[in-house]
Order: C-alpha cells, then structure tokens, then sequence
C-alpha cells in the first residue's frame, strides 16, 4: 500500500477549477516530485493533501485511511508535514519558538526534553539556525528562512513532507545544499514530496515524478525516464538543450 | 496645595484611571492580533464584570425588584466570580457572534461586536436598571501621601493588580506553549494551521482573556468612580484610543498609551476645566484616525488574503 494516495481529486476555489481528477501516489521511502508551469496546480494539489484547500471530489488516503475532510491542523499529527511555499517563518517569533511551534502538535504526546531533543538536531542539519536561534525569523535572509521552514517542518517528525518550492529565490549554492539535506532526510526515512520549477535539480534527486499542466496530470514515470521525456525537454529543461548546443 | 501638589495629585488620579484604560486597550490588541477583529464590546466586559461582582458583593435587587440578591460575599471573591462571568460572556460571544461569522469579512465581524455590545448594554440595563453602582474598596484604611498627593488604597491596588497583569501576560505569552501559539496565529494564521494550531480555539482565547482583563479594569475601578450600565461605550472608546496611541499591535504601546491617555485627560480636567476631559481623548482619536485610518483595516484584510492565499 502507498504511504499517501490521491484518488481522482479535484479542488475549485469558487468555480475556478484548480484540480481536475488528479491521481498520485508516493509510496514510503520514496521522493516524488511534482513539475509544473505556474498556475499548473502544484501548490494545490499540496494544499488539498495537507487539508488548507480540500478536494470536492475524489480521495486522500493516508496509510489507506481517508485525510480528505479532516481538517489541517488535525492533518499533521497524522503524519503529514507541509513545508508552504514562499516559507510563511513566524516573523515575529524567534528561530527557537518557530522550531518549538514546529512540534506543536506532538507536544502532549512527547514532552519537552524529546523536542528540545530535536531542535538541536535541526540546528546539526543547519547550523547557522544555530547561531541565530534568539534571531527573529523575520530579520533572516531568504536562505536561512527556507532552511527554517524546513526545520520547523521536520520537527513535527512527519512520515511524509511536503515541500512547496523549497529552492525559491535561493542562490544556486544553497539550492544544492537543500537538495543535499533532503537526499540525507530520504537516508532517515523521511518521505517526500516535492514540489520543484526547478526541474532537472528536482529529477535529479527524486525517485519519481509528476508533470502537471492546467490542473491534470500529463504524465508521470521514473524521474530517469521523464528527463528522457521529449515533452519535457521542450517544456521545462529547455535551457539545457540551449546549454547543449551553446557548448 | 502648592503647584506642584496639585499636578502630582492629577497624575496619580490620571495613572488610576489610565490603568483601565490600559487594561481595556490589553484586551483588544490581544483580541486584534489573533483574530484581526477590533472588538468594540470590549468595554462591555468591565460593565458586565463589574456588575456581576456587585451583585454578589452587596445586596442588589435584579429586573425592578423581581430578584433580591443577598449574598454579600467577600469583596475579592466578588471580584474573581466578576472575572470568571465576564470570560464567560467573552466565550459566547466569540462562540455565537464571532465563529459562525468566519467566513464573513473581518469588517462584518467588527460590525457583530458592535451589535453585541448593544444587545450587552440593553442586557445590563434590564437586570441592573440605570442606577450607578458602587462597591467598597478592597482594603480599607487611610490613603497615602506621595509628593503631596493623596494616593487611596484603591488606587494603589488599581496600579498593582495592572502591573501583576502585564507582567503576567508578558510571561504568558513568552513562555508558554499557548502563549506562543496565539502569536504564531496572530503573526500567520495559514501556517499556524500547518503546524496543528486550531487557529479557531486562539480566537476564543482572545476573546476569553481579553473579556477578563476589561473585567478586571471595570472591577476594580467601581470602588473609585460609580459604574453605570451605559459606561462601556466611553470605556471601549477610550481603550479603542490607547490601542491607537500605541502602535496597534504592541500590547506595550497599549500600556503605554493609556497610561498617557489618562494622565493627559487628568491635567486637562484639572488644568483645563473637567467639560475638557473626553474632548481630550477624541481630539486625539480624530488626528490618529485622520493620520492612520487606513493602517487600522489594513491587517484584516492582509489577513483574509494569507488565510486563502496560502
Ligand atoms: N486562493 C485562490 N483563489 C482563487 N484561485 C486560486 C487560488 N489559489 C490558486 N488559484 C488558482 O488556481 C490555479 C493553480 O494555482 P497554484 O497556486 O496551485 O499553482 P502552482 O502550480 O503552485 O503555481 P506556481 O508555480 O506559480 O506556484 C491558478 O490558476 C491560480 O490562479
Ligand atoms: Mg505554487
């Protein structure tokens, strides 16, 4: 059985239809990700699974069992941790009180000690949150926010997390570095989705991938293949054929 | 009285007086940055508060003589059951008026309140009638001398008890998980969701703590001035002020700015002449509105905007 499965979704803001019967699957340990024009759906299809925009028709399936009306904030004590995009830091928090809020929900459960625990893992896998951890989020550089979101992500311990354009507006230096940190997440057992415009860095990290375009699914596969596809060549990793011939 | 005594004497009464304002202000920010809501039945909670600890402090006779009440309990017991009916009311309101509102415009949610605050008032009148109220203070004993200045003992708990509270909040919202969870939404409501924060039960907790802290003020100034039915409209517009003066959104500025709305509505009385004193405090509600009208909308509906567009 996949970790998570979306079964023919589609969500509307209003009459605007924004998903059109949707289906994917990530199953556990894997990284997929999802590739797509603006306004293609992604950040959708992210916001349906994580109960901020949900489906009017159709299924979401965690470990089999239906997400698709609860709510979001019941959804990431089930397991699901969703990294938004553009960040969305508390800016008026501290680093550390963003990383504890990140913990919000298994708070009761696992007590103090076990998420000062984790913020110090956080501050292992980006240590310059470590330096700044009285900093307010919102005096962060872009660079460190994102590395912040994806920490405060990580300390709801997800089973699956999902990342909205974790490498928006960061120097290609530190792009890498994400894509270093989720491969080594992967490594942990952590699940991802990923939502990426950054595509050949995306397939090149991912197990699998999705292409959508005006709120459908065009095509999937092995993320091998899909750079392969000619589709996508055309579409999205034009640049590197211009690269190609250029040199 | 030299000079000098007599404007020691209008600061220390404009401090009094200030300290509820600046409690009543408290009360809207906190209610404000969690939920974007300007909550005007805020100076209801002192009248309910206040009239609740009355009735059960000495004897009331409810609905025109319908109900004698003759408890006669313990001033401060009187004020902590005034307290917790306020957080009540505080709680149905938000719960009734404010909830089944979500999905309306932050500016219909403000115009709810408004609506509540006048069904509160009519409430107050029905049970409690139009005569002032009084109750006595909370230590009896002679007032003190500072500077000249005579300083009740009432006033000197008015001062304390907004002290311990401001620093109490401070604590709350610094230190515990709640208190920054209620940040968390104030600062982004769509992330706090993300995070497991029912971004819903922050904004009954607004409404609760912020109905006790007006509770608070209206108690424990009923044994210096006499409270009416009909005075949480002054209060609410003098606490609406003070939240102004200070920014808004800073619970410190609100402080800040009713403490100085009561010093300068005291010198103004007492300098001036005391037809002056609310005049006072609209002339500096006109100029802030004129200069910033704009700035006290413009969070709700930024908010309304991250809510969906996250
Ligand atoms: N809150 C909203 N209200 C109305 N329409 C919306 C809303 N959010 C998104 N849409 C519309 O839904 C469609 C999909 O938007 P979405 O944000 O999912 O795209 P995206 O693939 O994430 O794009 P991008 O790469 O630019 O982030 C777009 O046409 C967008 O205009
Ligand atoms: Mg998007």
């Amino acid at each position: 059985m996949p970790l998570l499965e979306v079964r023919e979704v589609s969500t509307f803001y209003g009459r605007i239809c924004a998903l059109d019967h949707v289906s994917l699957d990530v199953n556990e340990g894997e990284i997929v990700c999802l590739i797509g024009a603006n306004g293609a759906g992604k950040t959708t299809l992210l916001n349906t699974i994580s109960g901020v925009a949900p489906a009017r028709h159709g299924e979401v399936l965690l470990n089999g069992a239906a997400i698709t009306r609860t709510p979001a904030e019941k959804i990431v004590g089930q397991g699901i941790s969703h990294v938004p995009e553009r960040r969305q830091v508390f800016g008026s928090l501290t680093v550390m009180e963003n990383l504890t809020l990140g913990a919000y929900s298994r708070f009761r459960r696992d007590g103090r000690a076990s998420i000062n625990n984790d913020i110090e893992n956080v501050y292992l896998l980006f240590p310059v949150l470590k330096t700044r951890h009285k900093q307010l989020a919102g005096t962060l550089s872009g660079g460190e926010q994102q590395m912040l979101a994806v920490g405060r992500g990580l300390m709801a311990r997800p089973k699956l997390m999902l990342l909205d354009e974790p490498s928006l507006g960061l120097a290609p230096l530190i792009v890498q570095e994400i894509f270093r940190i989720l491969a080594d997440l992967r490594r942990q057992g952590t699940t991802i989705l990923l939502v990426e415009q950054n595509a050949r860095a995306a397939l090149r990290c991912a197990d699998r991938g999705y292409v959508l375009e005006n709120g459908r699914v065009v095509l999937s596969g092995a993320a091998a293949e899909l750079s392969e596809s000619e589709l996508l060549q055309r579409a999205y990793l034009g640049k590197r054929n211009h690269r190609n011939r250029s040199g | 009285m030299t000079f000098t005594e007599q404007l020691a004497q209008f600061i220390v009464s404009g401090i009094t007086q200030g300290s509820i304002y600046a409690l009543i202000a408290l009360g809207f920010v906190t209610i404000y940055n969690v939920t974007g809501i300007i909550n005007f039945s805020q100076g209801e909670f002192a009248v309910i508060g206040a009239f609740i600890a009355i009735t059960v402090a000495q004897k009331v006779n409810l609905f025109r003589g319908q109900f004698d009440v003759e408890l006669e309990w313990p001033v401060p017991v009187a004020a902590l059951i005034g307290v917790g009916g306020a957080v009540l009311v505080g709680v149905l309101l938000y719960r009734l008026g404010i909830q089944p509102a979500r999905h309306a415009s932050t500016l219909s949610q403000i115009v709810a309140t408004i609506g509540a605050s006048i069904a509160l008032r009519g409430l107050v009148l029905l049970a409690w009638g139009t005569d002032p109220y009084r109750i006595p203070p909370f230590t009896q004993g002679k007032p003190f001398k500072i500077l000249g200045a005579v300083i009740t003992r009432q006033s000197v708990w008015v001062m304390g008890l907004t002290v311990v509270v401001v620093v109490a909040l401070f604590l709350f919202f610094q230190y515990t998980l709640i208190g920054k969870a209620l940040r968390a939404s104030a600062a982004n409501p769509g992330a706090a969701r993300l995070m497991g924060i029912n971004t819903r039960r922050m904004g009954l907790i607004a409404f609760a703590l912020s109905a006790g802290l007006g509770a608070l003020g209206g108690i424990v100034i009923t044994p210096v001035t006499f409270m009416t039915y009909d005075r949480g409209l002054m209060l609410a517009l003098k606490g609406f002020v003070a939240m102004i003066m200070g920014g808004l959104t800073s619970p410190f500025g609100a402080v800040v700015g009713g403490l100085a709305l009561g010093i300068v509505e005291s010198l103004a009385a007492g300098l001036i002449s005391s037809g002056y004193k609310d005049a006072f405090a609209f002339a500096v509600l006109f100029v802030v509105l004129l200069v910033r009208l704009g700035g006290v909308f413009k969070r709700g509906s930024g908010e309304a905007l991250e809510r969906a567009g996250l």
